[in-house]
């Protein structure tokens, strides 16, 4: 039956240019199919591992990064599809689950001694998946207790200065309330804006010590979505290998960046 | 400009596309004469119109797009014709007419005055045909949230539209008001956490329909049972195999689209690696399940990162129930035959399809042994998607959209349904 179909007729339109789009197949995009978990201590052998294939914690990390990027970088001109967002959103929640039972959520950068750290990098993912307004009567305090990102915020003093601890992924899709999603995106840029602003340099390393940067380049993001090519995930992972570019540069250029883009949802 | 949707009527002669424009087109298939059997139902251009327009919400300083998200036809009840088509927000009904004979003579006297003979006055002459298109009825402010699906009742005066969090009842009559018969929006939007992602009437039950949802469950709802069918009459789940959990797990089985056999039986979906038959007798597993490209399974990473993990195919079945079908990347679509259990991938391209040509399946390898013209994975254009495919009720004559392309085939030698 099958091996008669004829096309009578091709009609309208004519064809897109037709460009081969290359996905890299790396070895490790497999392993993460599998979902294959490794033991926490093999965090540190992957760190050593530069030029072979990242580690199930690395991979992981750069998983929940490329996820929070996303959530935060839809185009605004239109409503976000909802769907994507709470597809994301939950895999997201499945990745700090698994990260806080693995026990590698707080403990994260072993090198980092200092207190403040867990709460930056807590500050900086809530920062990054808001993109509604904060001050919102309809919504009820966050329930700390069910919350592993939650729990241990409540025990250090900095917390009650950033506005409305909540779960990452609310108001996200808050559609109802139409003031909320007005300049939502731009409302989180100024809120990281704010957020770096009050913050003295070395702890603004602090607050992208966790991002890789030469994946998460801002200016390559930024590239990316105005091009609308994205950054490849697949080149990102073979910079492993070259040393990461000083943070406190990084830092200024992105201020920079984060600058240019208020400017350019300013215009539009 | 990007086809959105494609959508054959209930007896096959016309067919519907709308696009991301916000137009449809309808195509008529020709009658097959023997002067010319060359031409044996081909399908033409009947009408284009714009039905829907870009929109801007001022209260949230959002967009509306004019993109038709679905077209469904009325059943026919006189010489007119009538689809319902939809974007994110507004649902319009059409009513397409034809108009072949024009009234001439209107004047009583003629040119020089004189009274004409009455029976010459205003008679009906024939013209060339013309066919009209207008809007009946505009439901609109029905959504909050973007709808994916309509889907005209058995009953053939109401259908339900539904979006990503409820499910609306109308009258084909009544435009001001609408029934919600479904509602997942939890109290606390913090706590949401799945999405409806299509739903459907029953063939046959004007009482029955049933919706899938973003995390690949099944609902089907007894709008007897209760004025808001929040709480289900069946839920249909498959349990996750654990040895092939991932962290993409919950995104592939995301259904993206369902539909009821013809005889009202089965239900088909499609999650992004497969497509699955369900017996709405049982509840606990698809009785069929087939691959479309199970080779993406290791490339999950990639295709979320592209965002192609997101894309949402649609699936068919003929006629008699026998063959499903369902879009896939590279402009490839492929078939199932659920009887012989073959199946078979074909590519919707200019180059491969010349007018009379017969098709020539594909093959994708996946290392090993390779073919000569077989596709490696690494060389699939992911950018070439086929996402909506459409059936004719009764013959072996399918509509392929590829991105701003349709094709249309046919069987000639099995146009019969077995």
């Amino acid at each position: 039956m099958f091996t008669y179909w004829r096309s009578p007729v091709a009609a309208w339109g004519f064809v897109l240019p037709s460009h081969e789009c290359k996905e890299n197949g790396i070895d490790w995009d497999t392993m993460f199919a599998r979902g294959l978990k490794r033991k926490y201590g093999d965090q540190e052998e992957g760190v050593e591992g530069f030029g072979t294939v990242p580690s199930y914690c690395l991979q992981r990390q750069s998983l929940l990064d490329m996820s929070l990027v996303k959530l935060q970088l839809c185009h605004m001109l239109v409503e976000p599809n909802l769907c994507r967002s709470v597809l994301i959103a939950n895999t997201v929640r499945q990745i700090q689950e698994e990260m806080s039972r693995d026990g590698v959520w707080h403990g994260m950068a072993p090198q980092n001694v200092e207190q403040r750290a867990p709460v930056d990098r807590l500050v900086s993912t809530e920062i990054l998946c808001r993109t509604a307004r904060g001050t919102d009567g309809e919504h009820p305090p966050p329930e700390l207790e069910d919350d592993p990102l939650q729990s241990s915020a409540s025990e250090l003093p900095i917390v009650s200065s950033t506005q409305g601890q909540r779960n990452p992924q609310s108001s996200l899709w808050e559609m109802d309330n139409p003031q909320e999603n007005r300049g939502s995106f731009q409302k989180s840029l100024d809120q990281i804006f704010e957020t770096l602003e009050n913050k003295s340099p070395s702890s603004v390393e602090e607050l992208f010590s966790d991002v890789d940067s030469s994946y998460y380049d801002l200016d390559t993001v930024l590239t990316g979505m105005m091009s609308g090519t994205k950054p490849s995930l697949c080149n990102g992972l073979d910079s492993f290998a070259a040393a990461p570019p000083p943070p406190s540069s990084t830092c200024k250029s992105d201020l920079a960046e984060l600058d240019h883009v208020v400017e350019i949802l300013v215009e539009t | 400009d990007i086809i959105s949707t494609v959508e054959f009527n209930h007896t096959g002669e016309l067919l519907a596309t709308g696009d991301k424009g916000g137009r449809v087109v309808i195509f008529q298939r020709e009658p097959e004469s023997k002067n010319a059997p060359h031409s044996q139902g081909e399908y033409d251009v009947y009408s284009t119109f714009q039905s829907h327009e870009p929109e801007f919400d001022y209260l949230k300083s959002l967009e509306i797009e004019e993109k038709i998200n679905k077209i469904k036809w009325l059943p026919q009840q006189n010489a007119a014709h009538s689809l319902l088509s939809t974007n994110d927000k507004t649902i319009k009904l059409w009513k397409i007419t034809e108009r072949d004979k024009r009234p001439e003579g209107y004047n009583l006297k003629d040119e020089e005055g004189k009274l004409k003979d009455l029976s010459t006055v205003t008679s009906l002459q024939p013209m060339d045909l013309m066919v009209e298109v207008s809007p009946r009825r505009i439901f609109a402010n029905g959504h909050t949230y973007h709808i994916n699906s309509i889907s005209v009742n058995s009953d053939c005066e109401t259908y339900m539209s539904a979006d990503d969090l409820r499910i609306n009842l109308w009258h084909l009559a009544i435009t001001d008001r609408s029934f919600n018969i479904v509602d997942i929006k939890p109290a606390n939007m913090e706590d949401l956490t799945e999405v409806i992602t299509a739903s459907e009437f029953h063939p046959h039950h004007c009482n029955l329909f049933v919706y899938s949802s973003s995390k690949g469950s099944l609902r089907l709802c007894d709008m007897r049972a209760a004025a808001l069918c929040d709480k289900h009459s069946k839920l249909f789940e498959e349990p996750e195999d654990p040895s092939n959990r991932s962290f993409f797990s919950e995104i592939i089985s995301s259904v993206s689209d369902v539909k009821f056999s013809h005889s009202g039986r089965y239900m088909l979906t499609r999650d992004y690696l497969t497509v699955k038959v369900w017996d709405l007798n049982m509840e606990a597993r698809p009785i069929e399940t087939y691959q479309v490209h199970d080779y993406l399974r290791s490339k999950l990473c990639s295709l979320y990162e592209s965002d192609c993990i997101f894309d949402k195919f649609e699936c068919a079945w003929n006629g008699s129930d026998s063959v499903i079908m369902t879009g896939a990347y590279n402009n490839f679509f492929r078939m199932f035959d659920r009887n012989t259990k073959r199946d078979v991938t074909l590519e919707a391209s200019r180059e491969s399809s010349k007018p009379r040509a017969v098709l020539k399946p594909r093959r994708v390898c996946v290392g090993g042994k390779r073919r000569r013209d077989d596709i490696s994975v690494d060389s699939l254009d992911f950018t070439k998607k086929i996402l909506h495919t459409a059936w004719h009720p009764a013959e072996n004559i399918i509509a392929i959209a590829a991105t701003n392309n349709l094709y249309i085939f046919q069987d000639k030698v099995n146009s019969d349904m077995h």
